[in-house]
């Protein structure tokens, strides 16, 4: 058990271009079907990226979304250059939000994303620094 | 599930197939290769859909199907088949000449399979009622689609509703009121016209049943074309009785949005396997809410669409709409004409399970699987992503992984071999050498009467 091998895969976000969002969840869900990981646990990884790429999407200028998949867990980090989030604390509030009118009208900005990204992962991890950007890291463990 | 191994019927006639790219570009899982010049489908990864039968330019692709005469050793002689094909025949011949017809051809009862369909609507409410099944609620109704969401998006199948299509209800229907006319079980033989292969295999190794009750099936052309040949001009004798059950509701179940209309509160129809994929891409997402109910049909046009009709779909679809006006609403037809113990039938309706059967999986062992993907991302890199098809692969990508899984060389792409033979890595005898060998001998030298030559059906 416990061959070190991993698989690592990398993306770009554009902020603003609400129109690709989904990309890049879209392509780590084919991969981890392709490595036959269990429904439930590409679900849960799918839906917090993309509320990950939204958040680039809607708030930030661009972001990097690195995908490392271990035998045992996949590790994500989605860096952005962006405003960053002043309280932490209270953007992890559901319906906290800080979306334009403008994104809110696109029917996002519902301030759900980080709670959501919580519910979805086993480890979630946000540094930011306000006027440089943010810095995410989730990890989600296989059965 | 059974256990009964995947029936396909769609086979390749190698004399027919050209070895072009047609099927193998249309196909929705990337099941075909061309393999010595000649598409090949991998039947793991077939869902049955028909692109391939739709889209190849000499018609190469051939449908089995059971022997007519089979139906001889059975005293009664059922021919089941979707109100579709009524939709197949000149205007001038009306319901009551077809009817007939079919019994010229040697069948004792005709059943049209959509009735009687208040049950089937009854039977998927009380399902879609229970709060404990997933939704949206995917309907089982096109075969291809219920293979496809088992092979290449198997966290969906929970959402698939677990209830039979028109086909069995009816074949149900047609065993109890013969039953009722003192028919013995064994004498009844059961017959399936059909518009599509997917229902052929669905028919011949049905999924979440353990074997299937239809005896026997007819492609529905084949089955016109044998009408065609017997039907009388004059007015036939009055068959209306056997219509009875039929409604309009159950004329139009079989097109598109024949389902979306009668189920939850908002309900999704979408037609054309290319179109449900991303759908489902999306579904799988997360990104689709507030959904109870999807209809989704592989063929544009639904069943109108099907590969084995001869009509044009869309005059089939006008003059199914206008025969239905005249058939009462499935609401209005009281219990008494069905006869037959309807809780019964309904019990029959259900499936008991349908389980994933994810086709896109790089082998069991993960470590080894991330390997192999890796090792396919790096060929990527290597090859030209013009998805050219002509390594014998849908694409770069596709290329990549036969690679990984040793069913293909990196000398299968064209444009690498040319490179190759630029920096004197091989000779140009062999770089032709190698593409003769994929796509046929002589099959590059100016000659008129080759296969694959200008205009042949294309």
């Amino acid at each position: 058990m416990g061959r070190l091998f991993i698989l690592k895969l990398t993306y770009n976000i554009q902020g603003g271009d609400f129109t690709h969002a989904g990309h890049p969840s879209s392509e780590v869900k084919k991969v981890l079907k392709q490595l036959d990981i269990d429904g439930k646990t590409i679900k849960n990884i799918v839906i917090a990226l993309y509320e990950a790429e939204v958040n680039v999407v809607a708030h930030a200028w661009k972001g990097i979304v690195s995908v490392e998949i271990e035998e045992n867990k996949i590790t994500i980090w989605v860096t952005d250059e962006g405003p960053g989030i002043a309280d932490i604390e209270l953007a992890m509030q559901a319906g906290y939000s800080t979306a334009s009118k403008e994104v809110r009208e696109m029917g996002f900005g519902a301030g759900m994303g980080l709670p959501n990204m919580k519910k979805n992962t086993d480890e979630l991890q946000i540094e930011s620094e306000v006027g440089k950007g943010t810095k995410v890291k989730m990890v989600n463990y296989f059965s | 599930m059974s256990g009964l191994p995947n029936y396909h019927a769609l086979k390749v006639d190698a004399a027919k197939c050209i070895g072009c790219t047609h099927c193998m570009k249309a196909c929705p899982t990337e099941a075909i290769r061309v393999i010595d010049g000649l598409a090949v489908i991998d039947h793991e990864r077939c869902v049955d859909c028909g692109q391939c039968h739709r889209s190849c330019p000499t018609h190469a692709f051939y449908v089995e199907q059971d022997d007519l005469t089979k139906i001889k050793v059975f005293k009664y002689r059922v021919i089941l088949f979707p109100s579709i094909m009524i939709g197949q025949f000149p205007e001038k011949y009306n319901e009551t000449q077809i009817y007939s017809g079919l019994k010229k051809v040697g069948f004792t009862h005709v059943f049209e399979v959509e009735q009687p369909i208040q049950l089937l609507i009854d039977s998927v409410n009380e399902y879609l009622r229970n709060e404990e099944n997933p939704k949206p609620a995917i309907s089982t109704y096109c075969p291809a689609i219920v293979r496809l969401i088992q092979g290449r998006y198997p966290s969906l199948t929970e959402n698939l509703i677990l209830r039979k299509a028109p086909h069995d209800l009816a074949a149900h229907f047609a065993i109890e009121r013969l039953l009722l006319e003192g028919a013995q079980r064994d004498e009844i033989g059961l017959f399936y016209a059909t518009p599509c292969i997917a229902k052929i295999a669905s028919v011949k190794s049905p999924v979440g049943e353990r074997e299937s009750i239809v005896d026997g099936i007819v492609n529905m052309n084949h089955l016109y074309n044998e009408v065609m040949k017997v039907i009388s001009e004059v007015e036939a004798e009055d068959n209306s009785e056997q219509r009875q059950n039929l409604s309009e509701e159950g004329i139009l179940w079989s097109q598109t949005r024949g389902e979306s209309g009668h189920f939850g509160s908002r309900s999704i129809a979408i037609d054309g396997i290319h179109n449900v994929v991303r759908f489902l891409e999306r579904l799988e997402n997360d990104q689709v809410k507030g959904v109870d109910f999807l209809e989704l049909r592989a063929c544009d046009q639904s069943c109108a669409g099907g590969i084995l009709l001869t009509g044009n779909r869309f005059l089939t679809v006008e003059k199914l709409e206008r025969r239905a006006k005249r058939y009462p609403s499935a609401k209005d037809i009281s219990e008494s004409t069905i006869r037959v113990d309807i809780e019964e039938l309904k019990q029959k309706l259900v499936i008991d399970s349908i389980s994933p059967k994810p086709l896109f999986i790089f082998g069991k062992d993960r470590v080894n699987a991330m390997e192999k993907m890796t090792r396919a991302q790096r060929i990527v890199c290597s090859l030209p992503g013009i998805d050219c098809g002509a390594c014998g692969a849908p694409n770069c990508h596709a290329l990549a992984e036969d690679m990984v899984n040793r069913k293909a060389k990196m000398s299968d792409c064209i444009f690498l071999q040319q490179m190759w033979e630029d920096e004197g890595k091989i000779t140009a005898r062999k770089a032709l050498q190698n593409v003769q060998k994929k796509w046929g001998k002589d099959r590059f030298k100016a000659d008129c009467n080759k296969r694959g030559r200008r205009n042949e059906g294309f």
